[in-house]
């Protein structure tokens, strides 16, 4: 069991954790530093078991959902909202801040797909969950929700705007999702397994296409939007993508570039002149041949960051509340912790009809 | 030519007349119109004093309030840990030494595991469990591709040291005597 180490420390029970879209990224070895006996899992909630001296808001026994990020609340960039940002969070790097189970590049934190963990800065992520909250909600209001709501939120969708959501894994459902709550006029989903397409139809509800029917994609997308291009591309897929032999290569066998980075090239080549590229798929931190040069020529506004879960949680909860989204409605494993290993496997090879598996640390 | 002096903006004749914060592009990620702090100056949280070794970015000038201590470096995976953190993260070879130093860290985690008389079950690892439940022509693709991969090796390293090589006439050969002349 993990100790108290910082006086703003708390110790939390987990109830239910997750396998994200980026635990992928840890688990193909595409993200450094990610060391022999370290715990993954940045997706949890569950139950203070114990606090520091210095945390006010919580309590043992309360029940609490826990943002992906560590944040302290205090430096630069966390008054401004950036709370995935945080500066006095990860000592390895200073590009992002610390985050729960993801590698020493993210911090070096023990994640929640464990039986407890600790929580740093406990008054500033973890949030109570209100009684009226399903935890099977409450566990995906910690990344996914508010990661593709602020895909959606970047890419500064104007009331009509057509919106290209490149991946169909939970964050880009999500992203497709938020989309229509900025106003899009039309929302199309791009992936390449058709369950995931399918489920993309009903739950976004949007437009799909598979990218294995598509001989080029930045011309479909251009045919299907008078020539011109789509006025917002999120790119939910980041290095993991399928779709490109040479970038795979690359990328995803040798390491040498930060991913298979052929969905960004997508969105790149497929947003209208002056559009908005906003980027939430995680990429390795090493060199990558991204198309910068039609950046410049399309004037091309490019948005990216990690979710801000703390400054988007209020207005998610009540969307939750309010019905307008329904994140449980993508869960369709529960696996105990004890077979992991399998549940990495399902979700990683897209069997199953997998889109979302929640691991439960007790088996329950 | 370099310099360390700071340019006075009030000589800079029109400095600032059009930074309205409400032009800002980036809205509403950056708040700057009440931005609290510029620089290192926030009212820190307490500092934890890690009990194991951190490595620290060299970008960073302090060591962060809150820091992880999980699995920290050790052996020759650590020896080039603490060698790529002596570049910074903009410096490809940095992430390079540390992708590279992953690939020893799991040589040394299966070392460590039958050092400590734990052989460890690589397929149960990878899922292969759920991979016969779920996908079992590719499982049984998989497998047919890995023995067949094996059997084109194995019978490489035979060629190698076996009787493949072709015969040569020697010195023997020379020394023994020609067969008697057909009568």
């Amino acid at each position: 069991m993990p100790q108290i180490q910082h006086p703003e420390d708390a110790i939390v029970r987990v109830t239910r954790s997750c396998i994200c879209g980026s635990d992928l990224h840890l688990y193909h070895g595409m993200v450094p530093d990610t060391r022999v006996g370290m715990t993954f899992g940045h997706e949890f909630c569950g139950t203070v078991e114990q606090v520091g001296t210095e945390v006010r808001n919580l309590k043992p026994g309360d029940h609490v959902l826990v943002p992906f990020n560590i944040a302290c609340g205090k430096c630069h960039f966390c008054q401004q909202g950036l709370f995935g940002n945080c500066h006095e969070s990860n000592a390895q790097a200073t590009a992002v801040g610390g985050i729960f189970g993801y590698s020493h590049t993210a911090g070096g934190y023990d994640g929640g797909q464990a039986q407890y963990v600790r929580v740093p800065y406990a008054d500033v992520g973890p949030t109570v969950i209100p009684d009226w909250m399903d935890h099977d909600d409450a566990v995906l209001l910690t990344d996914v929700v508010p990661t593709g709501y602020q895909a959606a939120e970047m890419g500064g969708i104007q009331p009509g705007d057509t919106v290209v959501v490149f991946g169909a894994g939970p964050v880009g459902l999500m992203a497709a999702r938020s989309a229509w709550l900025f106003g899009a006029g039309r929302v199309i989903v791009i992936d390449h397994v058709d369950y995931r397409l399918e489920f993309a139809r009903v739950f976004g509800p949007a437009e799909v296409y598979n990218v294995r029917e598509i001989d080029d994609m930045v011309v479909f997308l251009k045919k299907q939007t008078d020539s011109l291009g789509a006025d917002v591309c999120i790119d939910a897929v980041g290095g993991d993508a399928a779709g490109n032999a040479i970038q795979t290569l690359l990328g995803t066998k040798l390491k040498l570039e930060a991913g298979n980075a052929i969905a960004l090239h997508w969105a790149i080549n497929s947003v209208k002149k002056g559009g908005i590229v906003s980027i939430v798929g995680v990429y390795g931190p090493t060199g990558n041949i991204v198309p910068i040069g039609n950046v410049v020529n399309k004037g091309i506004t490019i948005r990216a960051n990690q979710a801000s879960v703390k400054r988007l949680l209020p207005r998610l909860i009540e969307h939750v509340k309010a019905g307008l989204i329904n994140p449980k409605a993508m869960i369709t494993h529960r696996v105990p912790l004890a077979d992991i290993a399998d549940a990495y496997h399902i979700f990683s090879a897209k069997l199953d009809g997998c889109i979302k598996p929640v691991l439960l640390p007790n088996g329950q | 030519m370099l310099t360390t002096e700071l340019v006075d903006t009030a000589t800079i004749p029109g400095w600032g007349v059009d930074a309205d914060p409400k032009n800002n592009p980036t809205y509403p990620i950056r708040h700057i119109e009440d931005q609290q702090t510029r620089g290192l100056t926030w009212d820190r949280p307490a500092i934890q004093v890690p009990d194991v070794e951190v490595l620290r970015s060299i970008e960073h000038n302090r060591l962060p309030a809150v820091v992880g201590t999980s699995t920290p470096p050790s052996g020759v995976s650590g020896a080039i840990r603490r060698y790529a953190f002596r570049r910074s993260e903009s410096d490809w070879w940095h992430w390079l030494l540390l992708m590279g130093a992953d690939r020893i860290n799991v040589v040394e985690g299966v070392v460590q595991d039958v050092a400590r008389g734990r052989l460890p079950n690589i397929p149960a690892e990878m899922g292969a469990r759920a991979e016969w439940r779920h996908n079992k022509t590719g499982l049984a693709r998989k497998v047919g591709t890995l023995i067949g991969v094996g059997a084109a090796l194995y019978l490489a390293l035979r060629r190698e040291g076996g009787p493949a090589i072709p015969h040569t006439p020697d010195l023997a050969d020379a020394a023994r005597p020609a067969p008697p002349a057909p009568l």
